[in-house]
């Protein structure tokens, strides 16, 4: 066997990726709906926080920011960590997948609400005013004045943030969560070869690579007018 | 409650080995950081070169790196060089994996800085007798920076907290040796401890980054 046949045979061993194929592939499938459930919890909650930060109650304003503060500086896998061996003690057991979908959407909730946040004070004050004069109530102004013009500023940021941190779903791994990597890393350890973590790795590509590229675009779309 | 999650004796007891953890996190951040700096520099003046020969594979590399999980990078030079007869410690393939993960991030916010800088600005010093070099490193750099700092800031916050992944694969950082306290005393306080250095740690620097970003975007419309 020359250099190069040995390299292909270890690392990619037609007999062994077929045969852990259907794993990888299932294991597609809980990285693609712990990635949904993230996305659209951490964001409707996000959404919501800083809607609620708009009603501008200071005590809760604080609460709020404190939490978002929290969410960003703790490593995201010490918080699964946290949720999946300290909350046991208090006789609370989620499971790794649990554990993974609320720590992420917690994470992803603190920093895209101070990305709406940011979006709804760029709206300028005279605006609100103008439009509470104008008869709408705070709840009208909100959605059709504010919220449309908001929203279309966060999304270069929203969209970078928001891959960033479902790329975490890789660390559902750590607390025993069947996806991608982990399936990929127990299929190393049975067949003794590598080469399910090369699929593993090709199956990330293949999830967030076209994301990434669809996100450049509409970083270009709506990229901040100079 | 408090007994269980913030047991002052096991904190006592288990003081040692969260510590350092916490020096080996601040040593790994101080290589992460500059090497991801290093490498994002790199790329973004690759960047600057105008031929799509150049431009094309470093678009490809960067977006490989940023839809690739730090984790799985992690996990494939840990765990599959060795069938490559290439066994390297911990330490050296979280270095390698922030290097390439980081660097792509790094590089992009220096793209966008030095994009920032208007072009009629290296004409002028390439006038007054500058060479390429020098006007990027004296007039375009400077003024780059500053125009992305906040991006920068925010970026290493992520390669700070990114650091825990070292856990992973046996680095004796913070989360790692919180999780052996753990496992030793029976009892979740050395994580808790963990995490509220983690944030006592990186909350001034989130403060400042929202303060930072709240005014960019308010500024820009």
């Amino acid at each position: 066997m020359t250099t190069w046949e040995r390299f292909l045979d270890t690392f990619f061993n037609g007999k062994v990726m077929l045969k852990y194929l259907p794993d990888i592939l299932s294991g597609m499938v809980v990285t693609i709906e712990l990635a949904l459930l993230i996305v659209f919890s951490g964001l409707a909650a996000g959404l919501a926080l800083a809607l609620i930060r708009s009603l501008a109650i200071r005590p809760l304003n604080w609460l709020i920011i404190f939490i978002v503060d929290l969410f960003r500086s703790l490593p995201p896998l010490v918080i699964i960590v946290l949720m999946y061996f300290g909350l046991p003690y208090a006789e609370v057991s989620p499971s790794g997948f649990v554990s993974t979908w609320l720590s992420l959407a917690l994470v992803l909730m603190a920093f895209s609400e101070e990305i709406f946040w940011a979006g709804i004070t760029s709206v300028h004050k005279g605006q609100w005013e103008a439009s509470r004069s104008t008869g709408l109530s705070f709840g009208q102004t909100l959605m059709n004045v504010v919220l449309p013009q908001a929203l279309r500023l966060t999304i270069p940021p929203l969209t970078n943030r928001t891959i960033a941190i479902t790329k975490g779903t890789a660390l559902g791994t750590v607390v025993a969560v069947t996806e991608i990597l982990g399936e990929a890393s127990s299929a190393v350890s049975n067949s003794y070869n590598p080469s399910p973590l090369m699929m593993g790795a090709a199956a990330y590509l293949v999830l967030f690579l076209p994301v990434v590229v669809l996100a450049r675009r509409l970083e270009k779309r709506f990229a901040w007018k100079r | 409650m408090i007994q269980t999650f913030f047991n002052v004796e096991i904190i006592a007891a288990a003081w040692p080995i969260v510590l350092s953890g916490l020096l080996n996190t601040v040593l790994l951040s101080l290589i992460v950081v500059p090497l991801g700096l290093f490498g994002g520099l790199i790329l973004a003046l690759l960047a600057s070169v105008k031929s799509p020969w150049v431009r094309w594979p470093l678009m490809a590399w960067v977006d490989f790196f940023r839809a690739f999980p730090p984790l799985v990078l992690l996990i494939l030079l840990f765990a599959g060089l060795p069938f490559a007869g290439l066994e390297l410690g911990g330490f050296a393939c979280v270095a390698i994996a922030f290097f390439l993960n980081t660097g792509s991030y790094y590089g992009e916010i220096f793209r966008a800085g030095i994009e920032s800088v208007p072009q009629g600005q290296v004409e002028a010093g390439r006038s007054t007798g500058l060479s390429r070099l020098q006007a990027m490193g004296y007039i375009v750099l400077p003024q780059a920076v500053r125009n992305v700092l906040p991006d920068l800031l925010s970026n290493t916050l992520e390669v700070v907290k990114l650091t825990s992944l070292g856990s992973v694969v046996a680095v004796p950082e913070l989360l790692y040796q919180a999780r052996q306290a753990q496992s030793l005393t029976y009892n979740p306080t050395p994580i808790v401890v963990a995490a509220v250095i983690y944030f006592l740690m990186l909350w001034p620097l989130v403060r400042l980054l929202s303060r930072l970003e709240n005014r960019a975007l308010a500024g820009r419309r």
